[in-house]
């Protein structure tokens, strides 16, 4: 825990938030270095103390902020993309005898609580991202090499085996509770009775005990796996990164994730493939999704590496959502488009399908797996305008399920000012959209189901019409669009919606979308985000955290936080 | 996208200035509703057989247009579809939005609410046609059919002008509650119409009359608010059918004028008040139609206080009457007013923020506006040199909505127990047996210019017509 010894009252100011940047590579990171060793890769945190993303604050214990965070996740995509032969990955610390001291308090304690929300979002989705990378057969192995507080230790529950060093001092510990009033935000509750099955009331001790445990304890607990004495560490962390290792193809031939190429104006960003629009006035971005003529052939994957479309698309689109969500708070309502032959994006689909056997063209279906996951846990409204000249087919089709609402135009646009797209105002063919394969459960959702089964939740879908060109009319009795206006009502009916739309509470709409979307069955990822989350916001803008005389504000200031006292 | 249209010559069928011809949504939405909206005026419109009527059609907004007068067959009856003159400069006159641009087009974030309103005007437009149905059977002179006939052309005009909204404004919602407008009738178990008084029968002539002078002067005012809308569209429809409604209003202020005169004539001719059995209707009986109809069209203004009123205010969609005449901020944020209450068994007022007291605002206009007529009634009874007086009874008396909903108030406003209403009321509101009278003084009267005994002739006829004019011709 960073130990703060001045008060910390203010917020971060407006022009203190930077326009934040998710573009980042080995060369340049400040707080990391990774080494990889034949199969087995060893990340090193070694935050530098006055590399905080905003000034104010300084990373003292190896304490992270959303830029620390920023360069983890870069580091997860290179292993992925880059080192595809590593099968175990050590994740340790590179000070002498602290692993992480978590989130840093004081930058927590001045950022608005929209900084906040953004950055536990974020941070979330690494973490479940580290768990998709050992489940794609690059283990994770937290080697805790000194104490693991907070959002350290909830780095390492992410893992699948945790060394904690037993040298009488080093202990893991969530002390978010006792000593700052707000939860441990990224996952720790939930994995600690989900995945580690500690019992609850071993969970509430620990929750509430600011020291945690080290030693014997803490594995007697379940809360790490071993603890490890120092004499022994180095050939034991060895020995369980041998021992772990997960399934790689031995001849895997990684490629380069080069810089995306990117092109940013005020209120336009503009990528290959990937194009996105602002409109402030309205408080919509509209995301276009090109999509390139490309072959189902995975060789030509694995030679064109991040410059392939499917690749170059899901990259685009990935940094796009993180780019909005950050940095464009108040626009509210996304329209997601695509634009394309739909055999385009069939050859995609026939390219996922037919080849999971390759790790490279399985690595891409689970990055867009993950990008997919992203728009799933986006608290903004998600429209699909599925239009002439749009490939919504396949994996493309995924993004129009993963919105609230989709609208296709039935039939063609009479007048070219209709159309959102420009190829689709001389369109001669109807929209239509195709539901393959991809729609069965290549990309399941944070609750473990397709969005298709999300949206059908209890029914059969057995009457899905599959592999067959929809038009809107179809769709729509389908039931996979909301609506399928034709040109004469489509202006308006869209016009009218995202008015009425952007009039209604920002908050409300985040918390209706948020129960929306994840029907059926609770998992691991969605009580993270969900029960998680919410409460940590909840609590987030509670006088007893974040008021002047909250613990989050006091903490360090050798004063006592002074509580409102009802339980509410 | 292709489909078979027009099948409507729309310029020459329905007479407008929106451009029907060049805007294919709406002729769309037209073709669909044209055919639903005939069958409903020949299923729910004047029974009465007739060959043709001498009507007014509005072809047009300007001075010449708006009143072109000519026989038509009902069936071919032109109804158009007309706004105001279109006035670039106008700005909002209230609420949040005083002094923005007004808007062209629905502002998504009060589409509900103004389709609200226009759905709740709509409803009432179509509901008297039905409730007036079978009028033309009994009517005391040709004349006097051809004012009903006038008016029931013209409300199914402003149901038009309506569903011009829906369908021109609303998109796809929009059309279907411009369907649902032809689906509900009144006094009907399963879809009734929205409002209560419009489920009301009309009877008989004198209910007409009193309909006409006190539930479509309601109307006048709700169109006047509405004419002060943001919306520009709304308020430009609405501003065209004032004109119209100030017709209806004519036929009840002089349709009670000569009931009255009828009355009087009685009375003197044999020097008694019990007119009943000369062929009359009583002053007493007269009273009583008033007592109801007017308490009646007093509840269509809703509450008292009410938080829609206020929102709409705020929103910029409803203002008040004669809004820019008003000498106020026409934000009304922090004023206050005052609005009737009855509380512990007394009628009072309360003090409430100057936004939720809009609906009081309005009725209050209304009352000032009803007092007119009876002014007018009054002096025909003192010129015949009867004692007599007509009045307007008092705001809390047999109300069913708002403050004074199941307060037990006499017509001079004295609170008095419910059993002891009850045992009066008989003397304040029509019995059967004055209906029954009523009633069986409703014999139609077919021949030009001959007149029912129950009512005096017009002074003058319709458009410089003579009063022995043949307004309406029979196959």
């Amino acid at each position: 825990m960073t130990v703060l010894d001045e008060p910390v009252n203010e917020t971060v100011a407006p022009e203190r938030v930077p326009h934040v940047d998710f573009d980042t590579s080995p060369d340049r990171y400040r707080h990391w270095r990774f080494t990889v060793d034949g199969e087995t890769a060893t990340v090193y945190l070694d935050v530098d103390e006055g590399g905080g993303l905003v000034p104010g604050y300084e990373l003292k214990l190896n304490s992270y902020d959303l830029g620390v965070d920023i360069e983890l996740h870069d580091l997860t995509q290179r292993l992925r993309f880059e080192y595809p032969q590593v099968r175990s990955i050590v994740l340790t610390s590179g000070k002498d005898s602290n692993f992480c001291a978590g989130a840093n308090i004081r930058m927590l304690a001045g950022s608005s609580h929209p900084w906040k929300v953004n950055f536990c979002k974020f941070t979330n989705e690494t973490r479940n991202g580290i768990e998709d990378m050992s489940a794609a057969g690059q283990t994770w192995i937290a080697a805790l090499n000194g104490t693991a507080a907070g959002g350290g230790y909830e780095m390492a529950l992410a893992c699948e085996r945790i060394l904690l060093v037993d040298d009488r001092s080093s202990a893991v510990s969530l002390p978010e509770v006792p000593l700052l009033g707000v939860l441990p935000g990224t996952g720790g509750l939930t994995r600690v009775i989900d995945k580690r099955r500690v019992r609850k009331d071993r969970a509430d001790v620990f929750a509430t005990k600011s020291e945690g445990f080290g030693g014997r304890k803490a594995v007697e607990w379940k809360l790490v796996d071993e603890a490890v004495a120092r004499r022994e560490w180095d050939r034991v962390v060895a020995e369980r990164a041998e021992e772990l290792k997960g399934d790689r193809p031995a001849d895997a031939q990684g490629i380069a994730l080069s810089p995306l190429a990117r092109t940013e104006a005020d209120d336009a960003i503009t990528y290959d493939h990937v194009r996105v629009t602002i409109d402030r006035g309205a408080r919509t971005a509209t995301l276009v999704v090109a999509v390139p003529e490309m072959t189902d052939d995975p060789a030509a994957l694995h030679e064109q590496g991040a410059a392939h479309p499917l690749l170059a698309i899901t990259r685009e689109l990935d940094d796009a959502i993180l780019r909005l969500r950050t940095n464009e708070l108040e626009i509210g309502t996304w329209l997601i488009l695509t634009e394309g032959a739909v055999e385009h994006a069939l050859a995609a689909d026939r390219l996922i399908a037919d080849h999971q056997d390759d790790w490279l063209v399985a690595e891409t279906t689970r990055f867009l797996k993950r990008t997919l996951k992203r728009l799933d846990v986006t608290s903004r409204s998600l429209i699909a305008l599925i239009e002439p000249g749009s490939c919504f087919a396949g994996p493309f089709l995924e993004l129009a399920l993963a919105c609230d609402r989709q609208y296709m135009l039935e039939g063609t646009f009479e007048e070219a000012e209709d159309a959102t797209l420009p190829s689709g105002a001389e369109a001669t063919e109807p929209a239509t959209l195709v539901v393959t394969n991809a729609q069965f459960g290549t990309f399941p959702m944070g609750n473990g189901l397709s969005r298709l089964e999300s949206r059908f939740y209890g029914e059969s879908l057995d009457d899905v019409p599959r592999d067959t060109p929809l038009t809107g009319a179809d769709a729509d009795d389908a039931g996979l669009v909301t609506d399928a206006p034709d040109d004469i009502d489509w202006t308006d009916e869209i016009r009218i919606l995202l008015e009425e739309r952007a009039s209604l509470s920002p908050d409300a709409l985040t918390g209706m979308e948020a129960n929306h979307r994840f029907v059926g069955p609770e998992t691991m990822e969605t009580r993270i985000f969900g029960r998680l989350t919410a409460w940590q916001n909840w609590i987030f803008v509670r006088p007893n955290a974040s008021g002047p005389e909250g613990a989050l504000r006091k903490y360090g200031t050798g004063r006592k936080a002074d509580f409102d006292q009802k339980r509410v | 996208m292709t489909s078979a249209r027009p099948k409507i010559d729309f310029d020459a069928k329905i007479p407008n200035n929106v451009d029907l011809a060049g805007d294919r949504k709406l002729q769309r939405a037209l073709e669909r509703w044209q055919p639903n909206f005939l069958d409903w005026w020949g299923d729910m419109g004047p029974a009465v057989d007739t060959k043709d009527v001498y009507l007014r059609t509005a072809v047009d907004v300007g001075r010449d247009g708006w009143a072109h007068f000519d026989h038509v067959p009902m069936n071919e009856y032109r109804w158009g579809v007309f706004l105001s003159e279109h006035d670039p400069d106008r700005t909002i006159a209230f609420g949040e939005h005083k002094g923005e641009p007004v808007w062209q087009e629905v502002p998504g974030e009060y589409r509900a609410d103004l389709q609200r309103l226009i759905v709740i005007q709509g409803d009432t437009e179509p509901a008297s046609v039905e409730q007036q149905r079978f009028l033309g059977a009994t009517a005391p002179s040709l004349y006097d059919m051809r004012n009903l006939f006038q008016v029931n052309v013209e409300e199914g005009r402003h149901l038009w002008a309506m569903v011009y909204l829906l369908h021109a404004y609303f998109g796809r919602a929009g059309r279907e509650e411009a369907d649902q407008l032809l689906a509900r009738n009144s006094g009907s178990d399963d879809s009734p119409r929205i409002l209560g008084a419009f489920n009301e029968e009309t009877p008989d002539w004198l209910s007409f009359y009193m309909f006409t002078y006190f539930t479509d002067r309601d109307g006048k005012y709700q169109l006047g608010t509405l004419k002060e809308s943001g919306f520009d569209p709304l308020s430009r429809t609405c501003e065209f059918m004032l004109k119209e409604e100030a017709h209806h209003m004519f036929v009840g202020t002089t349709g009670i004028d000569r009931v009255v005169r009828r009355t009087a004539e009685l009375m003197q001719t044999h020097d008694t008040d019990e007119v009943a059995g000369a062929g009359g209707i009583p002053l007493t009986m007269i009273q009583k139609y008033i007592n109801f109809h007017y308490t009646v069209s007093l509840d269509l203004f809703g509450n008292e206080s009410s938080t829609n009123a206020a929102n709409y205010f705020t929103a910029g969609i409803k203002g008040r009457w004669q809004e820019e005449r008003r000498d106020d901020d026409h934000r009304l944020a922090d004023d206050a007013g005052h609005v009737d209450a009855f509380r512990d068994g007394q009628i009072t007022r309360n003090e409430v923020p100057a936004l939720l007291a809009l609906n009081q605002d309005l009725r209050h206009e209304y009352i000032n506006d009803c007092k007119t007529g009876l002014k007018r009634w009054n002096r025909i009874l003192q010129k015949a040199g009867i004692d007599a007086e007509l009045y307007l009874p008092h705001v809390g008396f047999n109300r069913q909505v708002g403050a004074f909903a199941g307060a037990h108030i006499t017509p001079d406003g004295k609170v008095v127990s419910e059993s002891d209403w009850k045992a009066r009321k008989d003397a304040w509101l029509p019995t059967e047996l004055d209906k029954t009278h009523v009633r069986s003084l409703m014999h139609p009267v077919l021949e030009p210019g001959k007149i029912a005994s129950w009512i005096a002739p017009p002074s003058t006829g319709i458009n410089d017509k003579p009063v022995d004019f043949e307004y309406v011709h029979f196959h």
